[in-house]
């Protein structure tokens, strides 16, 4: 499998941005990527929408994604063109939905200090290193564990379930 | 070394003796559950993913509870996408309608979920089946789809961190204050990952609605899952309920815990969640005079009956609501409901001047049935005080329990019931 490189610019947020403020309630009566990623951020960073471009990186600081399990949050950031999400730490909800829909998500507390808003990030995401091209230094994050990977191979949780058999018939 | 009930409870749904944190299982779920907001995306990937049965028609649950009564012709597709799903699938517990009340004020009330349990919940208030001595948690609606595809779910097996509750409650304290006071203390993300495991000797006095607010706002702390060790309380409330039989678990004394916080609960007075986070805690005596526009009184965390029943007692006492707030009284479900109005209540309730819903979780999430404008302010019973969460990103919600939410309605500034 040959390396997969994300690249892209930095949007910089703080610590416990929340589902809320991903995608805010209002707009949850919709399950569509598309109308989702036109109001992601909308209620943090209204211009978000009007600035990000196809394989930027979210960097926040911790706790990110906290609050609801609405999969509308990973899957409007993803639509929205994000490659990937750094951060100090993840809430454990938005981090099992962005296994399970395929949105790359890092944690690495010593790159998110390093990185500012706007800096170009580049992501080897087999290797687990960031790497801040701006300022040309390089992080290593934690690697997921092996469980975790073999969902993101297959491509989403219930691509692995029937890749391995896991339903009953 | 001794076991956990939480590491105990998930031993015994993956066939195995022990299982150790940070181990990773796949447990067999024996209810997972899913509302209108999360059950369409559920259901949209079951679908996809072309797979024919559900591994169990009686252990799923659809509860269509935020957004209805359908508040617009988008969630009324959602909830017939799902209606459908659940006929075709002749899911049993599937509630709409008259049937419906707050997820998790409903599925305990009902004996759905019983003592012993491994639930999973496309909603983050999931974990409020730990009141029950259940291991229960928020999923995502992929996580769901799974779940009712295979009956199994996987979890990295949480650590947990014992709350020693001793002393006893003061005055118009209640399980919302103990659990806002233990948030304001370790943070939005003090247990990220972690089992809150409530425990010491207040814990035999607190009763069911107490623990179910309690465990209920175990996520606002980032928990993974909040729990209590099943008791004779816990008997009283289940036996008469429950659709299953049902076991109780105990830690094992020399049970691993990751931390051990002793909460001296005399310490604790009526506490307020000012914005924009759960654990931005003060006790109401210390802010500053906050008048408001709205009071919500309902949701998952406190919209049963024993919260309606402390909230008719202090808006009796005043008698009128004041005419600058907007008072909601919505009680929680149907039984709730009926109950409230075979004692009284909502009589009080409406001679008060308060508009009383359906019930629905309507506002919590800012859905509908009282969305706030721009420079609003409301004290509500709910969960979150993200900005926006109630409507507008620059209205502003208090979080508090059933008692100071009906003084502050009568005074027209937060308050307590001591002023009236």
């Amino acid at each position: 499998m040959s390396d997969i490189i994300l690249k892209g610019k930095a949007h910089k947020y703080g610590s416990n941005v929340n589902t809320d403020e991903i995608i805010p309630a209002r707009y949850l009566n919709t399950t569509d990527p598309a109308i989702l990623s036109k109001y992601c951020m909308e209620d943090i960073d209204k211009n978000f929408v009007k600035n990000v471009k196809s394989g930027d990186i979210i960097v926040a600081e911790n706790n990110f994604g906290c609050g609801s399990s609405r999969e509308h949050a990973p899957i409007a950031i993803k639509a929205a063109g994000i490659s990937a999400v750094i951060a100090n730490s993840f809430a454990r909800i938005f981090f099992r939905n962005s296994i399970n829909i395929g949105l790359p998500i890092l944690e690495s507390p010593e790159a998110v200090k390093a990185i500012k808003s706007g800096d170009t990030i580049e992501i080897n995401l087999n290797e687990g290193i960031i790497k801040n091209v701006t300022k040309n230094k390089s992080y290593q994050s934690q690697p997921f564990p092996e469980f975790m990977q073999k969902i993101i191979k297959a491509g989403g949780l219930l691509d692995y379930i029937k890749s391995t058999g896991g339903e009953q018939s | 070394m001794g076991s956990t009930i939480t590491e105990k409870i998930l031993a015994s749904h993956c066939g195995k003796k022990v299982v150790e944190p940070n181990e990773f299982i796949e447990p067999k779920v024996d209810i997972a559950l899913s509302n209108d907001v999360t059950a369409p995306l559920a259901v949209k990937e079951f679908r996809k993913a072309k797979i024919k049965k559900v591994f169990n028609k009686n252990k799923i649950a659809f509860v269509m509870d935020h957004f209805t009564p359908n508040k617009d012709i988008l969630s009324a597709e959602h909830v017939k996408f799902v209606r459908e799903f659940a006929k075709e699938h002749k899911i049993k517990h599937y509630y709409e309608g008259g049937n419906v009340g707050v997820e998790h004020a409903l599925l305990p009330e009902k004996g759905i979920i019983v003592p012993g349990d491994v639930v999973i919940g496309a909603d983050s208030h999931t974990c409020t089946y730990g009141a029950l001595g259940a291991f229960s948690t928020g999923v995502g609606s992929t996580d769901v789809s799974a779940a009712i595809a295979t009956g199994k779910v996987w979890f990295k097996v949480p650590n947990s961190i014992k709350f020693v509750l001793t002393g006893k409650l003061n005055k118009w304290v209640s399980g919302k204050d103990i659990i806002l006071y233990i948030i304001g203390l370790i943070g939005v993300d003090g247990a990220l990952y972690n089992s809150m495991e409530f425990a010491g000797p207040l814990c035999k006095k607190l009763t069911m609605a107490d623990r179910l607010t309690i465990a209920n706002m175990a996520i606002e702390a980032g928990g993974k899952s909040g729990i209590f060790t099943p008791d004779e309380i816990t008997e009283n409330y289940v036996a008469k309920r429950a659709q299953r039989k049902y076991k109780f678990y105990t830690s094992d004394k020399d049970a691993k815990y990751l931390k051990i916080f002793e909460i001296d609960c005399n310490k604790i007075l009526p506490q307020v969640a000012i914005p924009f986070l759960p654990s931005n805690t003060k006790a109401v005596k210390d802010i500053k005079k906050t008048y408001i526009d709205q009071v919500v009184i309902g949701s998952c965390t406190n919209g049963r009956i024993e919260d309606l029943r402390i909230a008719a007692s202090i808006i009796k006492k005043g008698k009128k609501v004041n005419p600058n707030v907007r008072t909601f009284i919505i009680p929680a479900t149907p039984e709730v409901y009926s109950q409230a109005l075979d004692e009284g209540l909502l009589r009080i309730f409406m001679d008060a001047g308060a508009v009383i819903s359906a019930p629905t979780c309507g506002p919590c999430l800012g859905g509908h049935m009282g969305i706030l404008a721009s420079g609003e302010k409301c004290v509500s019973t709910t969960n979150r005080n993200f900005v926006g969460r109630m409507g507008h990103v620059e209205s502003q919600l208090f979080l508090a329990n059933p008692a100071i939410a009906a003084a502050s309605a009568i005074k027209g500034y937060i308050a307590t019931p001591d002023e009236i």
